[in-house]
Protein backbone atom coordinates (compact mmCIF):
# COMPACT_ATOMS: atom_id res chain seq x y z
CA UNK A 1 0.00 0.00 0.00
CA UNK A 2 1.84 3.25 -0.69
CA UNK A 3 1.19 6.05 1.56
CA UNK A 4 -0.16 8.30 -0.68
CA UNK A 5 -3.63 6.23 -0.26
CA UNK A 6 -4.14 7.58 3.36
CA UNK A 7 -5.27 10.72 2.31
CA UNK A 8 -7.30 11.98 -0.80
CA UNK A 9 -5.69 13.78 -3.83
CA UNK A 10 -5.40 17.54 -2.04
CA UNK A 11 -7.95 19.86 -2.76
CA UNK A 12 -7.09 23.57 -2.20
CA UNK A 13 -7.54 23.54 1.58
CA UNK A 14 -5.83 20.38 1.94
CA UNK A 15 -2.70 21.93 -0.09
CA UNK A 16 -2.87 24.72 1.79
CA UNK A 17 -2.32 23.17 5.21
CA UNK A 18 -0.35 21.22 3.56
CA UNK A 19 1.94 24.20 2.47
CA UNK A 20 1.86 25.83 5.87
CA UNK A 21 2.66 22.29 7.42
CA UNK A 22 5.54 22.46 5.02
CA UNK A 23 6.76 25.58 5.93
CA UNK A 24 6.38 25.20 9.48
CA UNK A 25 9.00 21.49 9.06
CA UNK A 26 11.02 23.20 6.87
CA UNK A 27 11.63 26.73 9.68
CA UNK A 28 12.07 23.85 12.54
CA UNK A 29 14.88 21.75 10.63
CA UNK A 30 16.34 25.01 10.04
CA UNK A 31 16.37 26.50 13.22
CA UNK A 32 17.61 22.95 14.89
CA UNK A 33 20.41 23.07 11.95
CA UNK A 34 21.34 26.57 12.72
CA UNK A 35 21.47 25.97 16.46
CA UNK A 36 23.75 22.37 15.83
CA UNK A 37 25.87 24.81 13.13
CA UNK A 38 26.18 27.63 15.59
CA UNK A 39 27.26 25.26 18.36
CA UNK A 40 29.66 23.61 16.73
CA UNK A 41 31.24 26.92 15.55
CA UNK A 42 31.26 27.82 18.24
CA UNK A 43 33.22 25.69 19.88
CA UNK A 44 35.68 25.60 16.58
CA UNK A 45 34.77 22.40 14.98
CA UNK A 46 35.00 23.94 11.39
CA UNK A 47 38.72 24.92 11.97
CA UNK A 48 40.80 23.84 9.47
CA UNK A 49 43.48 21.86 11.22
CA UNK A 50 40.93 19.99 12.64
CA UNK A 51 39.31 18.67 8.74
CA UNK A 52 42.12 19.56 6.64
CA UNK A 53 44.03 16.19 7.46
CA UNK A 54 40.96 14.31 5.65
CA UNK A 55 39.78 16.94 3.41
CA UNK A 56 43.11 18.61 2.35
CA UNK A 57 45.43 16.55 -0.24
CA UNK A 58 48.46 19.09 0.23
CA UNK A 59 48.09 18.94 4.02
CA UNK A 60 51.19 16.85 5.31
CA UNK A 61 49.10 14.80 7.28
CA UNK A 62 46.46 13.82 4.32
CA UNK A 63 48.31 10.72 2.55
CA UNK A 64 49.28 9.45 6.35
CA UNK A 65 45.89 9.99 7.81
CA UNK A 66 44.21 8.20 4.29
CA UNK A 67 46.74 5.38 4.36
CA UNK A 68 46.14 4.50 7.78
CA UNK A 69 42.08 4.77 7.08
CA UNK A 70 42.44 2.23 4.06
CA UNK A 71 44.00 0.24 6.13
CA UNK A 72 41.40 -0.18 8.65
CA UNK A 73 38.66 -0.32 5.63
CA UNK A 74 40.64 -3.82 4.42
CA UNK A 75 40.90 -4.83 7.98
CA UNK A 76 37.28 -4.33 8.43
CA UNK A 77 36.43 -6.19 4.80
CA UNK A 78 38.78 -8.93 5.04
CA UNK A 79 37.00 -9.92 8.80
CA UNK A 80 33.47 -8.95 7.30
CA UNK A 81 34.51 -11.50 4.12
CA UNK A 82 35.93 -14.49 6.54
CA UNK A 83 33.32 -14.65 8.70
CA UNK A 84 30.79 -14.60 5.53
CA UNK A 85 32.16 -17.54 3.56
CA UNK A 86 32.75 -19.20 7.16
CA UNK A 87 29.13 -18.05 8.48
CA UNK A 88 27.57 -19.51 5.36
CA UNK A 89 29.19 -22.73 5.13
CA UNK A 90 28.46 -23.66 8.48
CA UNK A 91 25.19 -22.49 8.39
CA UNK A 92 24.01 -24.35 5.63
CA UNK A 93 25.07 -27.26 7.52
CA UNK A 94 23.10 -26.38 10.16
CA UNK A 95 20.51 -25.11 8.34
CA UNK A 96 19.97 -28.42 6.76
CA UNK A 97 20.89 -30.82 9.60
CA UNK A 98 17.87 -29.31 11.10
CA UNK A 99 15.74 -30.19 8.25
CA UNK A 100 16.80 -33.21 7.58
CA UNK A 101 17.85 -35.17 11.14
CA UNK A 102 15.62 -37.26 13.10
CA UNK A 103 14.01 -35.48 15.86
CA UNK A 104 16.99 -37.15 18.92
CA UNK A 105 19.36 -35.36 16.24
CA UNK A 106 17.55 -32.26 15.97
CA UNK A 107 16.86 -31.15 19.89
CA UNK A 108 20.73 -30.56 20.64
CA UNK A 109 20.97 -29.06 17.01
CA UNK A 110 17.90 -27.04 17.90
CA UNK A 111 19.01 -25.81 21.43
CA UNK A 112 22.59 -24.83 20.30
CA UNK A 113 20.75 -22.98 17.67
CA UNK A 114 18.22 -20.63 20.14
CA UNK A 115 20.94 -20.55 22.32
CA UNK A 116 23.27 -18.80 20.41
CA UNK A 117 20.79 -16.54 18.86
CA UNK A 118 19.90 -15.36 22.27
CA UNK A 119 23.88 -14.38 22.64
CA UNK A 120 25.13 -10.67 22.04
CA UNK A 121 27.51 -11.02 18.95
CA UNK A 122 30.21 -8.86 21.55
CA UNK A 123 29.81 -11.31 24.19
CA UNK A 124 30.83 -14.15 21.69
CA UNK A 125 33.21 -12.65 19.93
CA UNK A 126 35.12 -12.03 23.94
CA UNK A 127 34.09 -15.31 24.93
CA UNK A 128 36.33 -16.55 21.71
CA UNK A 129 39.23 -14.39 23.23
CA UNK A 130 38.79 -15.96 26.62
CA UNK A 131 38.26 -19.31 25.58
CA UNK A 132 41.59 -18.84 23.58
CA UNK A 133 43.61 -17.52 26.90
CA UNK A 134 42.05 -20.49 29.35
CA UNK A 135 43.24 -22.74 27.25
CA UNK A 136 46.50 -21.50 25.96
CA UNK A 137 45.30 -22.38 22.73
CA UNK A 138 48.13 -21.12 20.08
CA UNK A 139 46.61 -19.36 17.23
CA UNK A 140 50.10 -17.88 15.99
CA UNK A 141 50.31 -20.24 12.53
CA UNK A 142 46.83 -18.77 11.54
CA UNK A 143 47.04 -15.99 9.00
CA UNK A 144 46.94 -12.52 10.04
CA UNK A 145 46.83 -10.82 13.76
CA UNK A 146 45.21 -13.19 16.71
CA UNK A 147 42.07 -10.48 16.85
CA UNK A 148 41.13 -11.36 13.37
CA UNK A 149 40.11 -14.49 14.55
CA UNK A 150 38.68 -13.46 17.60
CA UNK A 151 36.27 -11.08 15.51
CA UNK A 152 36.07 -13.84 12.26
CA UNK A 153 35.12 -16.86 14.93
CA UNK A 154 32.75 -14.73 17.18
CA UNK A 155 30.74 -13.53 13.98
CA UNK A 156 30.55 -16.67 12.85
CA UNK A 157 29.25 -18.44 15.79
CA UNK A 158 26.32 -15.85 16.07
CA UNK A 159 25.76 -15.45 12.13
CA UNK A 160 26.14 -19.25 11.05
CA UNK A 161 22.63 -19.62 13.04
CA UNK A 162 21.07 -16.77 11.82
CA UNK A 163 22.06 -18.01 8.16
CA UNK A 164 20.88 -21.17 8.95
CA UNK A 165 17.24 -20.83 10.36
CA UNK A 166 17.18 -18.18 7.11
CA UNK A 167 17.95 -21.15 4.86
CA UNK A 168 15.74 -23.10 6.73
CA UNK A 169 12.99 -20.47 5.98
CA UNK A 170 13.64 -20.43 2.51
CA UNK A 171 13.77 -24.50 1.89
CA UNK A 172 10.25 -24.78 3.77
CA UNK A 173 9.08 -21.69 1.80
CA UNK A 174 9.35 -23.79 -1.69
CA UNK A 175 6.40 -25.66 -2.77
CA UNK A 176 5.89 -28.92 -1.44
CA UNK A 177 5.64 -30.52 -5.00
CA UNK A 178 9.20 -29.21 -5.34
CA UNK A 179 10.93 -32.38 -3.16
CA UNK A 180 7.91 -34.80 -4.04
CA UNK A 181 8.82 -34.75 -7.69
CA UNK A 182 12.54 -35.06 -6.63
CA UNK A 183 11.27 -38.06 -4.46
CA UNK A 184 9.25 -39.42 -7.22
CA UNK A 185 11.65 -39.77 -9.71
CA UNK A 186 14.12 -41.95 -7.66
CA UNK A 187 16.45 -39.15 -5.66
CA UNK A 188 17.17 -40.06 -2.33
CA UNK A 189 16.34 -37.57 0.48
CA UNK A 190 19.71 -35.86 0.77
CA UNK A 191 19.87 -35.77 -3.01
CA UNK A 192 16.61 -33.90 -3.25
CA UNK A 193 17.96 -31.56 -0.86
CA UNK A 194 21.30 -30.81 -1.99
CA UNK A 195 20.28 -30.88 -6.09
CA UNK A 196 16.93 -29.51 -5.42
CA UNK A 197 15.86 -27.62 -2.86
CA UNK A 198 18.96 -25.74 -1.49
CA UNK A 199 19.54 -24.30 -5.09
CA UNK A 200 16.44 -22.95 -5.08
CA UNK A 201 16.05 -21.73 -1.17
CA UNK A 202 19.82 -19.91 -2.05
CA UNK A 203 17.79 -18.04 -4.73
CA UNK A 204 15.20 -16.87 -3.02
CA UNK A 205 17.03 -15.91 0.40
CA UNK A 206 19.57 -13.99 -1.84
CA UNK A 207 18.05 -10.64 -0.80
CA UNK A 208 17.93 -11.64 2.78
CA UNK A 209 21.54 -13.05 2.70
CA UNK A 210 22.92 -9.27 1.15
CA UNK A 211 21.18 -8.00 4.18
CA UNK A 212 22.61 -10.40 6.85
CA UNK A 213 26.25 -9.24 5.05
CA UNK A 214 25.40 -5.52 6.49
CA UNK A 215 24.54 -7.02 9.42
CA UNK A 216 28.22 -8.77 9.64
CA UNK A 217 29.63 -5.54 8.20
CA UNK A 218 28.64 -3.12 11.35
CA UNK A 219 29.15 -5.99 13.60
CA UNK A 220 32.89 -5.82 12.44
CA UNK A 221 33.31 -2.60 14.42
CA UNK A 222 31.59 -3.87 17.94
CA UNK A 223 35.42 -5.14 18.47
CA UNK A 224 36.52 -1.65 18.63
CA UNK A 225 35.03 -1.66 21.54
CA UNK A 226 36.90 -4.48 23.17
CA UNK A 227 40.69 -3.26 21.55
CA UNK A 228 41.18 -6.69 20.10
CA UNK A 229 41.64 -5.42 16.56
CA UNK A 230 42.08 -2.58 14.47
CA UNK A 231 39.47 -2.19 12.13
CA UNK A 232 38.29 0.84 10.54
CA UNK A 233 36.71 2.24 13.76
CA UNK A 234 39.54 1.74 15.86
CA UNK A 235 41.89 3.02 13.10
CA UNK A 236 39.97 6.10 13.36
CA UNK A 237 40.07 6.33 17.35
CA UNK A 238 43.60 5.91 17.00
CA UNK A 239 43.94 8.51 14.51
CA UNK A 240 41.35 11.04 16.45
CA UNK A 241 43.37 10.68 19.64
CA UNK A 242 46.69 11.71 17.02
CA UNK A 243 44.42 14.86 15.48
CA UNK A 244 42.77 16.05 18.39
CA UNK A 245 39.44 15.53 16.24
CA UNK A 246 37.05 12.65 16.54
CA UNK A 247 33.61 14.46 15.73
CA UNK A 248 35.54 14.97 12.05
CA UNK A 249 37.06 11.61 12.12
CA UNK A 250 33.66 9.60 12.84
CA UNK A 251 32.17 11.34 10.68
CA UNK A 252 34.54 10.60 7.78
CA UNK A 253 34.06 6.67 9.33
CA UNK A 254 30.64 6.91 9.56
CA UNK A 255 30.43 8.01 6.15
CA UNK A 256 32.46 5.39 4.89
CA UNK A 257 30.14 2.59 6.50
CA UNK A 258 27.10 4.15 5.46
CA UNK A 259 28.12 4.74 1.63
CA UNK A 260 28.90 0.45 1.40
CA UNK A 261 26.19 -0.51 3.63
CA UNK A 262 23.86 1.75 1.54
CA UNK A 263 25.09 0.29 -1.55
CA UNK A 264 25.01 -3.69 0.14
CA UNK A 265 21.00 -2.09 0.68
CA UNK A 266 19.91 -1.26 -2.72
CA UNK A 267 22.14 -4.64 -4.27
CA UNK A 268 19.44 -6.46 -1.63
CA UNK A 269 16.27 -4.41 -2.98
CA UNK A 270 17.70 -4.75 -6.32
CA UNK A 271 18.03 -8.59 -6.02
CA UNK A 272 14.76 -9.07 -4.37
CA UNK A 273 13.08 -7.10 -7.42
CA UNK A 274 14.75 -9.26 -9.78
CA UNK A 275 13.99 -12.19 -7.95
CA UNK A 276 10.45 -11.85 -7.54
CA UNK A 277 9.82 -10.42 -11.37
CA UNK A 278 11.44 -14.46 -12.43
CA UNK A 279 9.97 -16.46 -9.94
CA UNK A 280 6.06 -14.87 -11.09
CA UNK A 281 4.56 -18.27 -10.66
CA UNK A 282 5.69 -18.86 -7.15
CA UNK A 283 4.86 -15.30 -5.81
CA UNK A 284 5.32 -14.81 -1.71
CA UNK A 285 8.37 -16.79 -1.39
CA UNK A 286 10.59 -13.71 -0.04
CA UNK A 287 8.00 -11.87 2.40
CA UNK A 288 6.56 -15.31 3.88
CA UNK A 289 10.56 -15.21 5.89
CA UNK A 290 11.10 -13.13 8.63
CA UNK A 291 14.31 -11.03 7.54
CA UNK A 292 13.87 -11.19 4.06
CA UNK A 293 14.34 -7.44 2.52
CA UNK A 294 16.41 -5.03 2.33
CA UNK A 295 18.45 -4.32 5.45
CA UNK A 296 16.40 -5.24 8.09
CA UNK A 297 18.84 -6.74 10.46
CA UNK A 298 20.17 -4.89 13.30
CA UNK B 1 32.34 -22.12 38.23
CA UNK B 2 33.17 -21.01 41.60
CA UNK B 3 33.88 -16.97 40.34
CA UNK B 4 30.47 -16.65 39.56
CA UNK B 5 28.79 -18.64 42.81
CA UNK B 6 31.19 -16.59 45.18
CA UNK B 7 29.58 -13.17 43.35
CA UNK B 8 25.96 -14.32 42.88
CA UNK B 9 24.88 -10.73 44.72
CA UNK B 10 27.21 -8.89 42.21
CA UNK B 11 26.09 -10.75 39.19
CA UNK B 12 22.31 -10.25 40.31
CA UNK B 13 23.24 -6.15 40.83
CA UNK B 14 24.67 -6.27 37.70
CA UNK B 15 21.81 -8.19 35.89
CA UNK B 16 19.60 -5.71 37.37
CA UNK B 17 21.62 -2.83 35.73
CA UNK B 18 21.43 -4.37 32.37
CA UNK B 19 17.67 -5.49 32.49
CA UNK B 20 17.19 -1.30 33.00
CA UNK B 21 19.20 -0.47 29.97
CA UNK B 22 17.32 -2.91 28.19
CA UNK B 23 14.03 -1.35 29.26
CA UNK B 24 14.84 2.42 28.80
CA UNK B 25 16.63 1.56 25.32
CA UNK B 26 13.25 -0.17 24.61
CA UNK B 27 10.91 3.12 25.96
CA UNK B 28 13.05 5.29 24.04
CA UNK B 29 13.08 3.35 20.94
CA UNK B 30 9.57 2.49 20.88
CA UNK B 31 8.49 6.36 21.06
CA UNK B 32 11.30 8.10 19.00
CA UNK B 33 10.66 5.06 16.26
CA UNK B 34 6.79 5.36 16.42
CA UNK B 35 7.43 9.35 15.72
CA UNK B 36 9.51 9.00 12.83
CA UNK B 37 7.33 6.57 11.46
CA UNK B 38 4.34 9.04 11.80
CA UNK B 39 7.23 11.21 10.25
CA UNK B 40 7.73 8.50 6.98
CA UNK B 41 3.46 8.58 6.27
CA UNK B 42 3.01 12.03 6.88
CA UNK B 43 1.33 14.13 4.42
CA UNK B 44 3.55 17.06 4.57
CA UNK B 45 6.67 16.11 1.99
CA UNK B 46 9.62 17.40 4.27
CA UNK B 47 8.35 15.05 7.41
CA UNK B 48 8.32 12.05 4.58
CA UNK B 49 12.21 12.93 3.61
CA UNK B 50 13.25 13.80 6.81
CA UNK B 51 11.89 10.23 8.35
CA UNK B 52 13.37 8.67 5.17
CA UNK B 53 16.96 10.32 5.61
CA UNK B 54 17.04 9.60 9.49
CA UNK B 55 16.11 5.21 8.60
CA UNK B 56 18.91 5.23 5.70
CA UNK B 57 21.62 7.08 7.55
CA UNK B 58 21.14 5.35 10.74
CA UNK B 59 20.18 1.79 10.01
CA UNK B 60 23.74 1.82 7.84
CA UNK B 61 25.77 3.04 10.34
CA UNK B 62 26.99 0.57 12.83
CA UNK B 63 25.68 0.91 16.40
CA UNK B 64 29.24 1.67 17.90
CA UNK B 65 30.16 4.45 15.37
CA UNK B 66 26.70 5.84 16.67
CA UNK B 67 27.95 5.29 20.48
CA UNK B 68 31.68 6.58 19.44
CA UNK B 69 30.04 9.65 18.65
CA UNK B 70 28.10 10.30 21.51
CA UNK B 71 30.65 9.49 23.53
CA UNK B 72 33.79 11.27 22.49
CA UNK B 73 32.46 13.50 19.95
CA UNK B 74 29.08 15.01 22.17
CA UNK B 75 32.22 16.34 25.01
CA UNK B 76 33.68 18.08 22.20
CA UNK B 77 30.77 20.14 21.76
CA UNK B 78 30.61 20.90 25.59
CA UNK B 79 27.88 17.93 26.02
CA UNK B 80 29.07 15.77 29.24
CA UNK B 81 26.58 13.85 30.49
CA UNK B 82 27.40 10.19 32.38
CA UNK B 83 28.26 7.34 30.40
CA UNK B 84 24.77 5.56 31.02
CA UNK B 85 22.24 8.40 29.74
CA UNK B 86 25.13 8.62 26.54
CA UNK B 87 24.99 4.61 25.87
CA UNK B 88 21.31 4.52 26.53
CA UNK B 89 20.91 7.21 23.70
CA UNK B 90 23.27 5.91 21.50
CA UNK B 91 21.08 3.12 21.77
CA UNK B 92 17.79 4.64 21.68
CA UNK B 93 18.74 6.63 18.34
CA UNK B 94 20.09 3.72 16.82
CA UNK B 95 17.05 1.53 17.45
CA UNK B 96 14.30 3.87 16.46
CA UNK B 97 15.18 3.68 12.50
CA UNK B 98 14.32 -0.40 13.19
CA UNK B 99 11.47 0.45 15.07
CA UNK B 100 10.21 3.26 12.30
CA UNK B 101 10.46 0.61 9.28
CA UNK B 102 8.79 -2.24 11.52
CA UNK B 103 5.50 -0.10 12.18
CA UNK B 104 5.77 1.03 8.54
CA UNK B 105 5.82 -2.38 7.30
CA UNK B 106 3.05 -2.90 9.65
CA UNK B 107 1.38 -0.18 7.62
CA UNK B 108 2.03 -1.47 4.52
CA UNK B 109 0.64 -5.13 5.23
CA UNK B 110 -2.94 -3.16 5.79
CA UNK B 111 -4.85 -3.69 2.40
CA UNK B 112 -5.43 -0.51 0.51
CA UNK B 113 -9.57 -1.16 0.60
CA UNK B 114 -9.13 -0.16 4.41
CA UNK B 115 -7.60 3.12 4.07
CA UNK B 116 -9.87 3.84 0.89
CA UNK B 117 -13.30 2.74 2.69
CA UNK B 118 -12.24 5.37 5.48
CA UNK B 119 -11.24 8.00 3.26
CA UNK B 120 -14.66 7.11 1.55
CA UNK B 121 -16.93 7.83 4.38
CA UNK B 122 -15.11 10.87 5.02
CA UNK B 123 -12.82 10.24 7.73
CA UNK B 124 -9.65 12.44 7.93
CA UNK B 125 -6.16 11.09 7.89
CA UNK B 126 -5.87 11.74 12.29
CA UNK B 127 -9.04 9.01 12.01
CA UNK B 128 -7.90 7.28 9.19
CA UNK B 129 -4.67 6.68 10.47
CA UNK B 130 -5.72 5.96 14.35
CA UNK B 131 -8.62 4.64 13.97
CA UNK B 132 -8.57 2.19 10.87
CA UNK B 133 -5.10 1.56 10.22
CA UNK B 134 -2.94 1.68 12.80
CA UNK B 135 -4.79 -1.02 14.73
CA UNK B 136 -4.01 -3.38 12.29
CA UNK B 137 -0.84 -2.56 11.37
CA UNK B 138 0.19 -2.91 15.25
CA UNK B 139 -0.96 -6.70 15.22
CA UNK B 140 1.05 -7.30 12.05
CA UNK B 141 4.00 -5.03 12.65
CA UNK B 142 4.22 -6.88 16.37
CA UNK B 143 6.39 -9.90 15.38
CA UNK B 144 9.33 -7.66 13.52
CA UNK B 145 8.74 -4.89 16.51
CA UNK B 146 9.55 -7.97 18.57
CA UNK B 147 12.50 -8.94 16.83
CA UNK B 148 13.86 -5.04 16.73
CA UNK B 149 13.36 -5.36 20.48
CA UNK B 150 15.15 -8.52 21.25
CA UNK B 151 18.20 -7.48 19.00
CA UNK B 152 18.11 -4.47 21.05
CA UNK B 153 18.21 -6.06 24.50
CA UNK B 154 21.31 -8.19 22.49
CA UNK B 155 22.70 -4.69 21.76
CA UNK B 156 22.82 -3.12 25.17
CA UNK B 157 25.69 -5.77 25.74
CA UNK B 158 27.51 -3.18 23.72
CA UNK B 159 26.63 -0.56 26.20
CA UNK B 160 27.96 -2.48 28.67
CA UNK B 161 31.16 -3.17 26.87
CA UNK B 162 31.72 0.33 26.72
CA UNK B 163 32.47 0.92 30.10
CA UNK B 164 29.04 1.97 31.88
CA UNK B 165 29.86 0.12 34.94
CA UNK B 166 27.91 -1.80 37.46
CA UNK B 167 26.16 -3.60 34.48
CA UNK B 168 26.79 -7.24 33.78
CA UNK B 169 29.56 -6.68 31.35
CA UNK B 170 31.17 -4.46 34.35
CA UNK B 171 30.88 -7.33 37.24
CA UNK B 172 32.65 -9.52 34.51
CA UNK B 173 35.34 -6.76 34.26
CA UNK B 174 35.67 -5.97 37.77
CA UNK B 175 36.24 -9.48 38.17
CA UNK B 176 38.73 -9.94 35.93
CA UNK B 177 40.60 -6.93 35.80
CA UNK B 178 40.45 -6.17 39.40
CA UNK B 179 40.10 -9.50 41.55
CA UNK B 180 42.15 -11.30 38.96
CA UNK B 181 39.63 -14.20 38.26
CA UNK B 182 40.45 -16.92 34.94
CA UNK B 183 37.83 -14.58 32.23
CA UNK B 184 36.03 -17.93 31.03
CA UNK B 185 33.60 -18.68 34.35
CA UNK B 186 33.05 -14.78 34.55
CA UNK B 187 32.31 -14.45 30.97
CA UNK B 188 30.13 -17.74 30.93
CA UNK B 189 28.03 -16.02 33.82
CA UNK B 190 27.82 -12.97 32.03
CA UNK B 191 26.61 -15.13 28.79
CA UNK B 192 23.93 -17.04 31.04
CA UNK B 193 23.03 -13.15 32.53
CA UNK B 194 22.40 -12.04 29.08
CA UNK B 195 20.49 -15.27 27.63
CA UNK B 196 17.97 -15.00 30.83
CA UNK B 197 16.97 -11.62 29.50
CA UNK B 198 16.79 -12.67 25.76
CA UNK B 199 15.28 -16.27 26.04
CA UNK B 200 12.79 -15.22 28.22
CA UNK B 201 11.62 -12.52 25.61
CA UNK B 202 12.15 -14.61 22.45
CA UNK B 203 9.30 -16.79 24.28
CA UNK B 204 6.98 -14.02 25.21
CA UNK B 205 7.01 -12.42 21.34
CA UNK B 206 6.12 -16.22 20.19
CA UNK B 207 3.43 -16.57 22.40
CA UNK B 208 1.88 -12.81 22.27
CA UNK B 209 2.84 -13.39 18.47
CA UNK B 210 0.47 -16.47 18.25
CA UNK B 211 -2.44 -14.74 20.17
CA UNK B 212 -2.42 -11.73 18.09
CA UNK B 213 -1.93 -13.68 14.34
CA UNK B 214 -4.71 -12.80 12.54
CA UNK B 215 -6.06 -14.42 9.07
CA UNK B 216 -6.17 -12.07 6.13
Amino acid sequence: MSTAVLYDEPGPKARRRSLIGTVVAVVAFAVILYLGYRRLEERGQFDSDLWYPLLNPTDPQFRLVWERLAEGLMATLVAAALAIVFSLTIGTVLGVGRLMLGRLGRIPLVAGIELFRGLPVIVTIFYVYALKNHFKADISWLPGEDGLWYLVLGLTIYNSVIIAEILRAGVNSLPSGQAEAGLAIGLTPRQTMVAIQLPQAFRTMLPALISQLVVILKDTSLVAVLGLYTELLRRGNLISQVLDNPLQVLFVVALIFILINYGLSRLATFAERRLSTRTAGAPATTSAVPGAGAATGL
Amino acid sequence: MDAVYDNLDLFWSGFLRSLGICLWGMAGSLVLGTLIAAFRVSPIPALRWFGTAWVTLIRNCPLTVVLFMFAFGLPELGINVSYYLFGVSALVLYTSAFVCEAIRSGINSVQLGQAEAARAIGLTFGQTLGQVILPQALRSSLPPLGSVIIAMFKNSALVGAFGVGGDLWGVGNQLTSAQGYDALPVFTGVAIGYLCITLPAAALLATVERKVAIAR
